[in-house]
């Protein structure tokens, strides 16, 4: 239940990484029209509520929903597509600020160096990359600390989409509040060693 | 070594997404002796009781099959099969399965088992629950004294129960003043604990309640069945559980022919001598009485 908590939270935030890192540094490399009003949409979106984004997965990955095809919901993909949509305004917007912040000099120079757009882009991320770790950070913290959307989109299966916050939730349901505070230890125990883990990773060796 | 930490977490950032990879598609190809995957839509109180857990590894073995419990209220479990959500149901609000076939979003309902709702409370009993002769009656004494009443309030079958009990006696839970009817819109253990909390009265199944030692008789100020239960049952607390197959025509991609031979497994004579079996702290909570018709 522990592994399959990280498993889906790990999930959900790379691939926001893979989309939110390279779409929010493109956002944030260039000035354009429109940048203040999608900028603005992105930031409303740092508060969707999980439980209203749950509720509108489950209704369209319900079998009578338009994605009924796939045949997600109650499935640990739904799950994983669930929290990529919740962290990935965190990760694209925390990453456009990243990249936007960088000093104007810096940005100069790689341009005069006469890089390509695509190396242009990788050198940004590469100055800005403090802040994009930060970013994906919030994304995974945003992931396994939420409960609304799994609990819907998961239908909280016993031994199969059951992850730690929606288990705390129906075992305190059920009274059982010795188990809940233990599984919720596990959870906070697991969350404090992935961030303290990607935090040593990120800070460079002296 | 700026080349060393860049090169570290591109291998990190491909080591993870190959990870989320294989977790997506994980589901989507599984091998060819894969078990079929049948969504059960059944109620908390059903699932709670352990019941399920203990009968079902039969049904998957004899099937080659894996059940997925869906545990919801017995409202959200008939809404799921509507939907097709769900492959099959098993609940109890008889009135709601009785108007779910009619309006053709169940095709069969099949009788499983049965037992008695109990009304819990404080020894003390002040209203006199005790001494009454029907649910009816008890709820009655109840209101009679405003006496302080815990309501799940969260449209379960239990909750519909507990409604259908007041609405025979002419009496309109809507209106009951918060001074003594809590309604918490919570599942049955929560509402049990609040219940040994305020030291009110409450309806609920036996399962959950023997399964709470904590709120019981052998706490202090624990809760008593004051009426109904194996014990003292009254014929207005029988609670009739069901299973439920669904209207193919209407939701096509249910997986119809292992519903079927679930709907037949859970009513078979095997079963039902293992539901009869089954205990929880030494107290039989179910009845088997299976009926295909």
């Amino acid at each position: 239940m522990a592994a399959l908590s990280l498993a889906v939270s790990a999930s959900g935030t790379v691939l926001a990484a893979a989309v939110g890192v390279p779409l929010g540094a493109l956002l944030g490399s260039r000035e354009f029209r429109g940048r203040r009003l999608l900028r603005a949409f992105l930031q409303a979106l740092y508060g969707l509520p999980p439980v209203l984004l749950g509720l509108l997965l489950y209704l369209t990955l319900s079998r009578t929903g338009p994605l009924g095809g796939l045949h997600w919901l109650f499935t640990v993909q739904g799950m994983v597509l669930a929290q990529f949509l919740l962290a990935l305004p965190f990760v694209t917007g925390l990453t456009w600020s990243a990249v936007a912040g960088i000093d104007g000099a810096v940005k100069d120079t790689a341009r005069t160096l006469g890089a390509e757009r695509w190396t242009y882009l990788f050198t940004l991320v590469r100055e800005a990359r403090a802040g994009i770790f930060a970013a994906v950070m919030v994304g995974f913290g945003r992931a396994i600390s939420e409960v609304g959307a799994v609990i819907m989109v998961g239908g909280n299966i016993q031994g199969e989409t059951e992850v730690l916050t929606t288990a705390i939730v129906k075992e305190t349901g059920r009274g059982d509040f010795a188990l809940a505070v233990g599984l919720g230890l596990v959870l906070l125990a697991l969350s404090v060693l992935v961030f303290a883990g990607l935090t040593l990773l990120q800070e460079e060796p002296r | 070594m700026k080349g060393g930490s860049s090169g570290m977490s591109r291998r990190l950032a491909l080591l993870s997404v190959s990870a989320a990879a294989a977790v997506l598609t994980a589901g989507c190809f599984g091998g060819p002796a894969a078990p079929a995957r049948l969504v059960l839509g059944t109620t908390t109180s059903v699932n709670d009781s352990g019941l399920l857990n203990f009968l079902l590894p039969d049904f998957e073995a004899k099937n080659h099959a894996r059940v997925s419990v869906v545990a919801v209220g017995s409202g959200q479990a008939l809404e799921l099969g509507k939907r097709g959500d769900a492959d099959v149901l098993i609940v109890h609000s008889p009135a709601a399965e009785l108007a779910y076939l009619s309006n053709g979003s169940g095709a069969s309902r099949f009788q499983i088992m049965y037992n008695y709702f109990a009304i819990v409370g404080p020894l003390s009993d002040p209203a006199g629950v005790g001494k009454a002769t029907s649910a009816g009656d008890a709820f009655a004494r109840i209101a009679a004294n405003s006496s302080a009443f815990v309501s799940r309030g969260d449209g379960s079958g239990t909750h519909s129960k507990e409604l259908q009990i007041w609405a025979a006696e002419g009496l309109n839970a809507t209106a009951f003043p918060s001074a003594w009817y809590k309604s918490i819109g919570q599942g049955m253990a929560a509402a049990l604990r609040t219940a040994f909390e305020l030291g009110a009265y409450a309806l609920t199944d036996e399962g959950t309640y023997w399964s709470r030692d904590e709120i019981g008789p052998a706490a202090p100020g624990g809760l008593h069945i004051l009426l109904g239960g194996l014990g003292h049952p009254t014929p207005d607390l029988k609670n009739t559980y069901s299973v439920i197959q669904l209207n193919v025509s209407r939701v096509p991609s249910v997986n119809a022919s292992l519903a079927t031979a679930f709907a037949l497994w859970v009513t078979s004579p095997e079963t039902a001598a293992r539901i009869g079996n089954y205990t929880v702290a030494g107290h039989t909570l179910f009845f088997p009485d299976p009926r295909r018709t």
